[in-house]
């Protein structure tokens, strides 16, 4: 069996192929921050998602685990093509505004990025704790997977748009996504699946929102929108 | 001083010299093509030295003797780190100055004093150029250090030499999150440090938007020539630098001439291949607005800090 396992994947080519998904992750989140056309951060998005899904699929070649195999699609199907299409019709939906196409942040595109870097840093020192529990490659990615759910967090945080939220809030969700994939690679079927779901109906839910909220008031600035009802 | 050393040495003060306004002509030919115009070829950039070189020396009325030196410390500087740099050979002349902080020290002191003799005419243009040029090096050279910090980390060594070694010995490393992310930072602080776009236009003289050029507005004749070659060393050391660093396959580690011969065709290619695929990308792009280059240039410091911290916590 392990003369098989390492006919398909040597010890070596598993680390640097999940190290490499681990960057394309981290990565893409710091764009993700970096850009302020919409249209740039769906795309940027999809990348993350196919990112993901080579994660578990490395993860689930080198672990010889079917279900992990199904996870791993199911991520590319979910990630890198509905969650994007879906926020690329909320921007569709929102019109020919230029003020809509980008994204307004609170805190400065500079100051975002230095705080990112601030963050990882933290990552890095929050999870060591959990790498020496059972220090693997794997595990020593984790920082990786907390980096990018505190950047989403960030991102949730720091816009104004019901569009870059919703992007910060999927984002966050695909770093907790990856720290469960990085510390327990064999979490049920079921409980992936089912999360999923859940992200699913909540991005769904909050694309119907913004629409409904565009409808309603012409605009998705939450700012805005508090102002209206004082 | 090895006789690998010297040798390498010479060589690339030699070819980055004569090589530079060839790269230079390369650049403008490639993007002239691009758009469809016929372009002067690619000796246009030696022509024109050998055209100023000719004239007679003018400096304005007022100027002080640094003015008059700017020139020559920004071609000493560029030409100490094109001969000490390990470019064509693995092993450096003067081992000492291929260290990365002494080589990122030369870089910036001639970009210093030319900013000052810019400041030195007293003109707007000149004043406004060099504030301008020293923001952006302020955040440029950062993430220059931390960039190439993060090959030092397995390196061993902040020897530019020594991580040029270690590439080579495990060219896998290459291929890891901090080398790539290291990849992307440093490839952003070439195109910032020497005036491309998005961040500077070489090409135009509009004065709400030039940098380097409004430094230099007040050049003529053989100094003007010295800063032109000048600027184009500085700008075939910096695609060196970010050729050797990552793709350092080719480079010359023993002192036989084919070797050398070896290395110098490689190290030519490899930096004529990044200066077209840097002109054809600057086909597409347009300048930033100033007050979005600090953006640009925290991302590209983020992703040299993240490139570092990978090195540690994704220890391939």
């Amino acid at each position: 069996m392990s003369a098989v396992m390492s006919g398909v994947m040597t010890s070596t080519v598993y680390v640097q192929l999940l190290d490499l998904a681990c960057g394309a992750l981290l990565a893409t989140a710091v764009v993700i921050v970096w850009r302020r056309r919409l249209a740039a951060i769906i795309r940027t998005f999809a990348v993350q998602g196919a990112a993901l899904a080579a994660l578990a699929g490395v993860l689930a070649v080198h672990a010889r685990d079917v279900r992990l195999g199904v996870i791993a699609a199911g991520v590319l199907a979910l990630r890198a093509v509905v969650f994007p299409w879906l926020l690329g019709r909320a921007l569709a939906a929102s019109g020919p505004a230029p003020g809509e196409r980008e994204t307004r942040p609170l805190v400065n595109v500079t100051a975002s990025l230095l705080a990112v870097a601030v963050l990882t840093l933290i990552a890095y020192a929050v999870s060591r704790p959990l790498t020496a529990l059972a220090p693997s490659p794997a595990a020593d990615a984790i920082p990786v997977g907390i980096a990018v759910t505190l950047a989403g967090f960030f991102v949730l945080v720091t816009r104004r748009r019901a569009v870059s939220q919703l992007a910060g809030f999927l984002l966050m969700d695909n770093g907790i996504t990856a720290t469960g994939l990085l510390t327990t690679a064999s979490a049920g079927l079921l409980t992936e699946a089912g999360v999923s779901l859940d992200v699913l109906l909540a991005a769904v839910v909050l694309r119907a929102l913004a629409g409904r909220m565009r409808d309603a008031f012409g605009d998705t600035d939450l700012d805005d929108l508090r102002e209206l009802r004082d | 001083m090895t006789r690998l050393g010297i040798a390498g040495g010479i060589i690339q003060v030699v070819v980055i010299t004569g090589g530079a306004p060839l790269l230079a002509g390369v650049m403008r030919q490639v993007r002239a093509r691009l758009e469809g115009r016929a372009g002067p070829g690619i000796g246009q950039p030696w022509r024109d030295l050998r055209k100023l070189l000719r004239k007679e020396p003018v400096t304005p009325a007022g100027t002080s003797e640094l003015f008059r030196i700017a020139p020559l410390v920004l071609l000493a500087t560029t030409v100490t780190v094109a001969g000490v740099a390990p470019f064509v050979t693995d092993t450096s002349a003067v081992g000492p100055a291929a260290d990365l902080f002494a080589v990122a020290a030369l870089l910036a002191m001639g970009t210093a004093t030319l900013a000052l003799a810019a400041i030195d005419t007293g003109t707007a243009f000149g004043g406004m150029g060099a504030s301008r040029e020293m923001t952006i090096m302020a955040l440029a050279e950062p993430t220059l250090l931390v960039a190439v910090f993060a090959l030092s980390v397995r390196a061993g060594s902040t020897s530019l030499a020594a991580v040029v070694t270690a590439t080579l010995r495990d060219p896998a490393r290459v291929l890891s999150p901090a080398g790539l992310l290291a990849a992307a930072a440093l490839a952003l602080v070439t195109v910032a440090e020497t005036g491309r776009l998005p961040v500077d236009n070489p090409a135009t003289h509009l004065e709400l938007t030039m940098v380097h050029e409004a430094m230099i507005l007040e050049y003529a004749g053989p100094d003007l020539a010295l800063v032109e070659l000048a600027s184009s060393m500085r700008l075939a050391v910096f695609l060196g630098v970010l050729a050797t660093l990552f793709t350092p396959w080719g480079i010359a580690t023993t002192a036989a001439p084919l070797a050398l011969a070896a290395g110098t065709a490689a190290f030519a290619a490899k930096v004529g291949l990044l200066g077209a695929a840097l002109a054809a990308g600057e086909v597409f792009m347009a300048k930033l607005r100033l007050f979005r280059v600090p953006e640009l240039l925290a991302g590209s410091f983020l992703l040299a800090l993240l490139a570092v911290t990978a090195s540690y916590f994704l220890a391939v």
